[in-house]
């Protein structure tokens, strides 16, 4: 544990810059639109107001509200202020809930389909890549143009397609929605049951579009694998195919697990948009309401999580990977 | 060069890419030389017309009629304006009335009609029967009128002056037009959206935008990429310090963040087609950077870079001459991703209501986004989404596949 300590720092101090970068530009580049944006909420809440007094009242307050009547430096301490104890303010659209209330309810919702389903998609795609480069010929002719096509589409065509084949004309699921409509939340077994079922299409649309891109991806790894020196002077030295296999898939492994922590932002970004269409009560669905009802903390918020939930990934997988691979526990016990 | 491109004209994959991609692109560009008609020009009045070949039905009575004696014409006549759910619903009806199941047939359509005639009643209550049923029943009895009739229809022109009817000519229950014949017809072969468009006519439009959309995009984020990743690369030192800190921040914030904060403050009025499509190449540059960097890593201290330097050979004849032939091959597959990549994200992004405004030029993301407004996947109007996916795959698929079969070419370990 002790020779990791400066791998786990190194990552660490990434995570923190990267997320202070991160957090700056989720402050800035909304300020930077063309013209006032308490102007433009006002002009839309006093529509068929006459009262010219009232008007400004109600800009004044809005002003002092955000404080943008103050300058960008004091706007961005209360800003962070604000942030650190969790406070959004109110959303615009959907007062008088306020935005931590919103994206609260949202985010559960998004971390229970996303997580499991990239951890499945992912292991499924990479077990299809091996079986692929190992096995070859007709099998492999006939999976890689087929990964290539599923991983072609993007996250929000296999949702439709699936909605359609299996909620509209085959009405083995329900079309949209986290839960029956006609339920309250609590824990009890017809919920429950309703939550699956509702999971179920969501779920596999990310799934598959996963597999098709892991499999591509894997196959070449592997390939390049089995044309190395150390797989021909194995099969030299009369060392079982079942081994060697193993030894293969552990290095064609290691860049997978890289490229998951790369890839993971795209990933989730195309999950968001999948989830829209099945109106799936996350994240992606919240942000959609957000920029149709034009609420701007709303989106500031869901954008700052978003962004949180991939950096967080792209560092757990990373601290995941410094385990797995055996060079940087041997370049840490060199250093010291 | 020459030997490369019979390579790439060997490899399979990259000619049924290449054959696909060149398809949609002679399409794009063929389809408006002879279809002018502007692509958001409403035509028809109604939502989601389905596809099909539409008559002008006020022109073909004036058209010359053609008596033509077909088998089965009065069958497939009948059974257009009473289908199998009719019949169960009229067996059913009687089946309430007290007629016994055995005497009801409902393949024999005269007998059908005639006990129908009989024993239906709109006043008649039947026990349990909603009254959306019942209003079902009143619609289906007044479709039925004259269903068994054998002679023709009689057209009536009106006597502006007096106001009465005139007979003008009668069509006979065989009488036929040639579409040839009749001067107005569409071809709807998409059939229409939700705004009554021409999806055909629409989406050649939209994929000639998202086209351009994703040319642009890529174009930009390659020479980003290409000129960021040359400098860390060849320079070295402080510089690629600087540069990769950078990127290294950019790749692992989500780019899909950026655009939605940019495009949000972009403001609705002034996302035109080539502004989203600036902001994507802009926030997508970072994949380039990395891999053209490490590339030109490799590259500048071979021989004849070095020979190159001692020659005493300007930077810029060292970078065109000895680095760029080297990786050029690799740039450019770099290029057909980030098309593809662009295509997909202004499509995402539309879905999300962040795409280019609506007022001009349709995008295969608008297309999605307006198709899933209207609720047409649960409608079952396929005409208006299918398509849109399927080509959105297709210029991905076919993009991806070139890009795979070049790196077999180039990457000879990749080979089967």
């Amino acid at each position: 544990m002790k020779g990791y300590r400066k791998y786990f720092f190194n990552k660490l101090g990434w995570f923190a810059i990267t997320f202070l970068a991160a957090f700056l530009l989720n402050f800035i580049l909304p300020r930077m639109m063309p013209g006032d944006p308490v102007a433009a909420i006002v002009a839309r809440l006093a529509q068929g107001m006459s009262n010219a007094t009232g008007v400004q009242k109600i800009y004044q307050q809005y002003s002092e509200l955000f404080g943008t009547n103050k300058p960008m430096l004091t706007q961005f301490f209360i800003y962070v202020k604000n942030v650190v104890h969790g406070d959004f303010g109110f959303s615009f659209s959907q007062y008088p809930r306020t935005v931590a209330s919103v994206i609260g309810a949202s985010f559960f919702w998004t971390l229970g389909l996303q997580l499991p389903a990239i951890i499945v998609g992912w292991l499924i795609g990479n077990l299809l890549g091996a079986v692929a480069a190992y096995i070859k010929g007709g099998y492999d002719k006939v999976l890689l143009p087929a990964s290539i096509f599923i991983s072609s589409l993007p996250a929000f065509g296999m949702a439709v397609i699936l909605l359609v084949v299996f909620a509209v004309e085959l009405k083995w699921f329900p079309t949209s929605g986290g839960y029956g409509f006609d339920l309250i939340p609590n824990w009890s077994w017809p919920f429950i049951w309703s939550v699956f079922v509702h999971y179920q299409m969501p779920f596999w649309s990310i799934v598959l579009i996963i597999i098709g891109g892991q499999a591509i991806g894997m196959r070449s790894m592997c390939i390049y694998e089995l044309n190395a020196d150390y797989v021909k002077y194995s099969r030299f030295l009369g060392i079982p195919d079942s081994k060697i296999v193993r030894y293969v898939f552990r290095n064609a492994m290691l860049p997978q697990v890289t490229g998951l922590a790369l890839a993971i932002g795209t990933i989730m970004g195309g999950a968001l948009v999948a989830e829209i269409i099945f109106s799936y009560p996350g994240l992606g669905t919240t942000l959609l309401n957000g920029i149709l009802g034009q609420d701007y903390p709303l989106i500031s918020a869901s954008t700052l999580v978003i962004t949180l939930m991939v950096l967080i990934s792209t560092l757990t997988i990373e601290i995941l990977y410094g385990f797995i691979d055996p060079r940087i526990k041997a370049a840490q016990s060199e250093t010291e | 060069m020459k030997n490369s491109l019979r390579q790439l004209l060997h490899s399979g994959k990259f000619v049924v890419g290449f054959s696909i991609f060149a398809f949609i692109v002679l399409t794009v560009i063929l389809f408006p030389m002879f279809i002018k008609d502007p692509p958001l020009s409403i035509i028809a009045q109604g939502t989601f017309f389905p596809p099909g070949i539409y008559v002008s039905v006020y022109d073909s009575l004036s058209s010359p009629a053609y008596t033509l004696k077909l088998q089965g014409a009065s069958e497939s006549r009948i059974a257009s304006k009473l289908s199998e759910d009719d019949r169960g619903a009229i067996k059913d009806y009687l089946v309430a009335t007290g007629i016994p199941e055995s005497d009801i047939d409902t393949t024999n359509t005269e007998k059908l009609l005639e006990q129908w005639v009989n024993n239906y009643d709109p006043k008649k209550i039947i026990k349990g029967m909603t009254n959306a049923k019942r209003n079902y029943y009143v619609r289906l009895n007044n479709s039925l009128k004259g269903i068994l009739a054998t002679e023709g229809a009689i057209i009536a022109t009106k006597d502006p002056s007096t106001g009465t009817l005139q007979e003008a000519g009668t069509v006979d229950q065989s009488a036929y037009v040639n579409v040839t014949q009749v001067p107005n017809v569409r071809l709807l072969l998409l059939g229409t959206d939700n705004f009554g468009r021409d999806v055909l006519n629409e989406l050649v439009s939209a994929t000639r935008t998202s086209l351009i959309i994703g040319l642009v995009a890529g174009l930009i984020a390659t020479t980003i990429g290409l000129i960021l990743g040359l400098f860390a690369g060849y320079m070295g030192g402080v510089a690629d310090d600087i540069i990769m800190f950078f990127t290294n921040i950019f790749t692992v914030i989500p780019s899909f963040v950026l655009l939605i904060l940019i495009s949000f403050s972009i403001g609705q009025d002034k996302r035109g087609a080539v502004t989203i499509a600036v902001v994507i190449g802009f926030t997508s540059w970072v994949w380039t950077a990395r891999a053209v960097r490490s590339q030109v890593f490799s590259l500048r201290n071979r021989d004849h870079v070095n020979l190159s330097k001692l020659s005493g050979h300007p930077l810029s004849r060292i970078i065109f001459r000895d680095i760029l032939p080297y990786i050029a091959s690799y740039v450019f597959m770099a290029l057909i991703l980030q098309i593809s990549a662009a295509v997909l994200t202004e499509a995402g992004l539309s879905i999300l209501g962040l795409g280019p405004r609506t007022t001009e030029v349709p995008t295969l993301g608008l297309m999605m986004n307006w198709a899933m407004i209207y609720q047409a996947q649960i409608l079952g109007k396929w005409w208006a989404y299918l398509p849109v996916i399927v080509i959105i795959a297709l210029i991905s698929f076919s993009l991806n596949l070139m890009n795979t079969g070049m790196d077999q070419i180039y990457n000879p370990s990749l080979r089967e």
